[in-house]
């Protein structure tokens, strides 16, 4: 169980502008800004919960995981996190988490992955048999056995980021924060990443917690989205329930031939060229299929594509809306 | 390569164990950096030796300490520099400060000052490892009284091993305020280049502290500076023994204990502030 209530964060940033004049002034006096990274934050989150935590860039995602991770002290609010205040009980606290920061690596340089798993393993006092039925488990999973043998420099990106979320689970965390995790990854590693998340959610009932600017990761792991901006939180429910806002309306592409397009209220013609047509649908005033009629009828169809809004542009348009 | 055994130790010390160990065997992959160092190490001693050679027949009755005491001390002090060369800091501590790695530290149930600690302590053991056998080895060859001479009986050799382990503690301990301070300041060049002149001058590390004038080396014998390696070289060849030797080694105690207990302060309270950089 998370509960963060109120959570508070200002960050001081010193400025100055270009040159050497300003550059020397400020060896005397600084100029700050107070940047609120966060304001005002507050969810719950229950046990086994799978959450997309999103927002723009700069909007306060990190700061709010580091916060529960125990990593960054709030100037006020509450957060509490299975009866423990993170910053307060950070040992007890960060035994129980796990966490894959997407842009930076826990497993050393030079040595083995393997050698990286053993250390984690004695950091967190994991027992033989336990690490043994653990480690097999997610060597199966993640598909690493071919790979926890090598230096992790010599890893591609997307063997890497496998070998960090093995990493972050050896002492099975009862909540998972993930920041970033398929930054930069293929597509097979994406996929890959993305079924193993959601199947450590089913079996283990692990708490997932997101952070993405990838909407896939967001569509197929999680079921409720948090939406962040400028350090508040805008929105906050279950994914579908935010697809159904958006879906009043539908777009149709088509080739044809011979004829025009039938002018009937509830479709527009966002485009036309005379043989390729893009036409948007109206759902509250004609049904797809009455609109598909409506079209065959006065014109020779020769492909057609139906499209509904993608959770990417349902986003951007959340965005918009709440200018962020 | 043999593992240690670590399934004796209990449970709160095996993570800091372990993590000595991975910091140790990562050390040891870097072998050609070893093999260039000792080569650079020996002809330093050696121009060292010379130099001092020069200066003692110039007038031999001015000379602060014994000949062969003093070849004892530079060896000693090339074998063993990768131990207390103060201007050796982890890159990687200081990368995880300005880039946000300290995260990922700070999510692990450790005390980041034991780890940090601990890391500062591997890397340097396992340089020292590679480099210093064979300085040493070439060095007990070495005609009297150029190269190194045994200890200067038991007991000599008894309190050289543990004022070796105090000064190499100690001097750990005053590099952990480096890169506490990191956390403040974010670019510790400023601070690393001050503390380094003055920890070199002042530890003997360029001119050893018995040829400093009488005074000054009277004080700079119970500073922090005097008890990292010139403590435990100077009874290593016999220059201090009996009482003195003791009172050293005191000096070295107080001196840990202070420094490791500023540093853990210092520490929490940066930590209490601390904003990892980066998204």
């Amino acid at each position: 169980m998370i509960e963060l209530n109120g959570v508070c964060k200002t960050f001081k940033v010193a400025k100055r502008n270009a040159g050497f004049r300003e550059a020397a002034k400020s060896l005397f006096k600084r100029e700050y800004t107070l940047i609120n990274a966060l304001s005002d934050v507050s969810f719950k989150i229950g046990d086994g919960e799978t959450v997309g935590y999103i927002g723009p860039n700069g909007a306060g995602k990190s700061s709010t995981i580091k916060v529960m991770c125990g990593v960054l002290v709030p100037d006020s609010g509450e957060c509490v996190i299975d009866g423990l205040v993170p910053w307060r009980k950070r040992k007890e606290h960060v035994r129980r988490i796990g966490a894959v920061f997407g842009q930076r690596s826990q497993l050393w340089w030079d040595v083995p992955v393997i050698d990286s798993l053993e250390l984690i393993r004695d950091i967190y006092s994991v027992g033989e048999a336990e690490y043994k039925r653990t480690l097999s488990e997610l060597v199966e999973l993640l598909d690493i056995k071919d790979i926890i043998k090598t230096p992790a420099r010599q890893l591609s990106l997307g063997q890497r980021m496998r070998c960090e979320i093995a990493a972050s689970l050896i002492h099975s965390p009862k909540t998972l924060f993930l920041d970033e995790p398929t930054i930069g990854l293929d597509a097979v590693s994406k996929l890959a990443v993305r079924k193993f998340i959601k199947s450590i959610n089913k079996s283990r009932g692990t708490t997932v917690i997101l952070t993405t600017h990838d909407m896939q990761d967001i569509e197929a792991i999680t079921d409720r989205i948090i939406l962040i901006g400028r350090g508040r939180i805008l929105l906050d429910g279950p994914l579908y329930e935010l697809k159904g806002k958006g879906s009043e309306g539908k777009t149709i592409v088509i080739e044809y031939s011979g004829g025009g397009l039938p002018e009937i209220e509830g479709l527009t013609a966002v485009e036309d060229s005379g043989s390729h047509a893009k036409i948007a649908v109206d759902t509250a005033l004609i049904s797809v299929s009455e609109a598909i009629a409506a079209i065959s009828s006065s014109v020779e169809i020769i492909d057609l594509s139906v499209s509904g809004q993608t959770v990417e542009e349902l986003v951007a348009s959340l965005y918009r809306e709440f200018r962020i | 390569m043999k593992r240690f055994n670590l399934s004796k130790a209990p449970v709160g010390m095996k993570k800091y164990l372990s993590f000595f160990k991975i910091r140790f065997i990562a050390g040891l992959s870097y072998r050609s950096a070893a093999w260039a160092g000792v080569f650079t190490q020996f002809g330093w001693g050696f121009m060292t030796v010379l130099m001092f050679k020069a200066f003692y027949e110039s007038s031999p009755e001015s000379f602060p300490i014994l000949f062969s005491s003093l070849s004892s001390y530079i060896w000693l002090q090339q074998a063993l520099l990768a131990m207390f060369m103060f201007w050796f800091f982890d890159g990687e501590i200081f990368d995880s400060i300005t880039s946000g790695g300290i995260a990922y530290e700070l999510c692990r149930p450790c005390g980041l000052y034991a780890m940090w600690f601990v890391k500062n302590m591997a890397a340097r053991l396992s340089n020292a490892a590679l480099r210093s056998v064979p300085i040493l080895l070439v060095a007990v060859f070495l005609p009297k009284p150029y190269g190194i001479s045994p200890p200067d009986g038991i007991l000599s050799a008894v309190l050289f091993l543990i004022s070796l382990i105090l000064g190499f503690l100690v001097l750990i301990a005053m590099s952990m305020l480096i890169y506490i301070s990191a956390i403040y300041t974010l670019s510790s060049a400023g601070v690393r280049i001050l503390a380094t002149s003055a920890v070199e001058f002042l530890s003997g590390a360029i001119i050893p502290i018995p040829f400093f004038p009488d005074g000054l080396r009277a004080v700079i014998e119970l500073t922090p500076f005097a008890a990292m390696q010139s403590t435990p070289f100077l009874i290593y060849s016999g220059h201090i023994d009996g009482d003195k030797a003791v009172f050293l080694i005191g000096v070295q105690l107080v001196w840990l204990a202070a420094l490791g207990l500023f540093g853990v302060f210092a520490m929490s309270r940066a930590l209490k502030r601390v904003t990892v950089q980066g998204g």
